[in-house]
């Protein structure tokens, strides 16, 4: 996985995120086990500290579980990880439609651009 | 084990009638990797040598795990300074040798096996080698050592930006996870998503000491970002252009 950092945000923040997205894409698969905090640190060239706390945040939205003897897991609960896709494609929605009322169109304009890409596709 | 790894009370330093650190008061917790942040001049290396007894104060106190600088404190130090000072005729293993009788907490064989990683070999002397090679050498001897405290001063300062990369990495999993590192620099945009907490020293006075998270939350701005506004402002105070 590639690692990419904005500065407008805290850093944990985005690697909370771009956990999120691995495990919604199936990159990591549900009940499969994630690496070790200082494996993903590492891989991430962040401080341990920083990636601990992107993984408390995992575990408290339920995307992960924290097992005592075999380190952290992804949720076996297919329901919470399609809830969180659900929530992040509306999120892409919202920054579309603002994008696009940004440039003046309405979004029943959206709706007719929308229409025609698919219909390009 | 004190709680508390390093605390600076009123920190006083002057050369002569030239002030370089004015009261200073810092406390640094264990596990961290702390960037101490200033343009040159602000009073950043001079901190660091009177933390690892280089340097007597002029005024104030410090206490390294509870002790007043001494062979004890210096034992749990592990300083890298800003130039070089080994004789050239060394070879890095000869260096390893001396730091081995010096210090009772130097791993050789990890210090070989950080050379191996670096692409710096051990046999060969510090005369053949780029000042890029020399820093590494001098990184390898530093963290190949279990220490309490890494006062690192400008350690990346002389190597290209890829090998950057590299040795914060190497930093990032040789250090001890009950030890914290101190990186002085003022490339921050290269160590910033390494940094746990951030001092900015600006006239031999602290201005501000807080988390990179706690930065990057309150401003909207990455450190590097803060770092250079609070330094440009000090320029148009001043007005002598």
């Amino acid at each position: 996985m590639e690692w990419r950092f904005t500065d407008d945000r805290p850093i944990w923040q985005q690697l909370t995120d771009q956990l999120t997205l691995s495990i919604l894409k199936g990159e990591y698969p549900p009940g499969g086990r994630l690496p070790p905090v200082r494996e993903l640190a590492a891989q991430a060239g962040v401080n341990p500290n920083t990636m601990q706390r992107a993984l408390a945040q995992l575990e408290q939205d339920g995307l992960a579980v924290a097992n005592r003897t075999t380190g952290r897991t992804v949720t076996e609960d297919i329901q919470v990880i399609e809830a969180a896709a659900k929530e992040r494609a509306k999120a892409a929605v919202a920054a579309c439609l603002r994008i696009l009322s940004e440039l003046g169109y309405t979004p029943s304009d959206a709706l007719v651009f929308l229409k025609e890409e698919l219909n390009h596709e | 084990m004190n709680e508390l790894l390093v605390t600076c009370t009123g920190l006083t330093k002057y050369y002569g009638q030239k002030p370089a650190l004015t009261g200073v008061n810092l406390e640094l917790g264990r596990g961290r990797i702390v960037g101490l942040l200033g343009p040159n001049g602000s009073g950043k290396t001079t901190l660091i040598k009177i933390l690892c007894g280089l340097l007597q104060p002029t005024d104030g106190a410090i206490l390294i795990d509870g002790q007043p600088a001494g062979p004890y404190t210096k034992s749990v130090i592990s300083y890298l300074p800003d130039r070089m000072y080994f004789a050239d005729w060394m070879k890095a293993t000869d260096l390893f040798d001396l730091f081995a009788d010096f210090y009772a907490d130097f791993d050789r064989a990890r210090a070989m096996s950080m050379c191996a990683s670096l692409g710096v070999t051990p046999s060969d002397r510090l005369k053949s080698m780029s000042k890029g090679t020399k820093e590494k050498v001098q990184l390898v001897l530093v963290m190949a050592r279990k220490a309490q405290l890494y006062l690192l001063d400008e350690p990346i300062a002389g190597v290209d930006p890829a090998a950057r990369d590299f040795i914060l990495n190497t930093i990032l999993t040789n250090y001890n996870e009950d030890g914290t590192v101190l990186i002085s620099t003022h490339l921050i945009s290269d160590i910033e998503k390494v940094l746990d907490e951030a001092i900015f020293l600006k006239d031999g006075q602290i201005v501000l000491h807080d988390t990179a998270d706690n930065i990057r939350e309150r401003e909207n701005k990455s450190v590097d970002a803060l770092f250079r506004e609070v330094f440009r402002a000090q320029n148009m105070e001043g007005g002598a252009f």
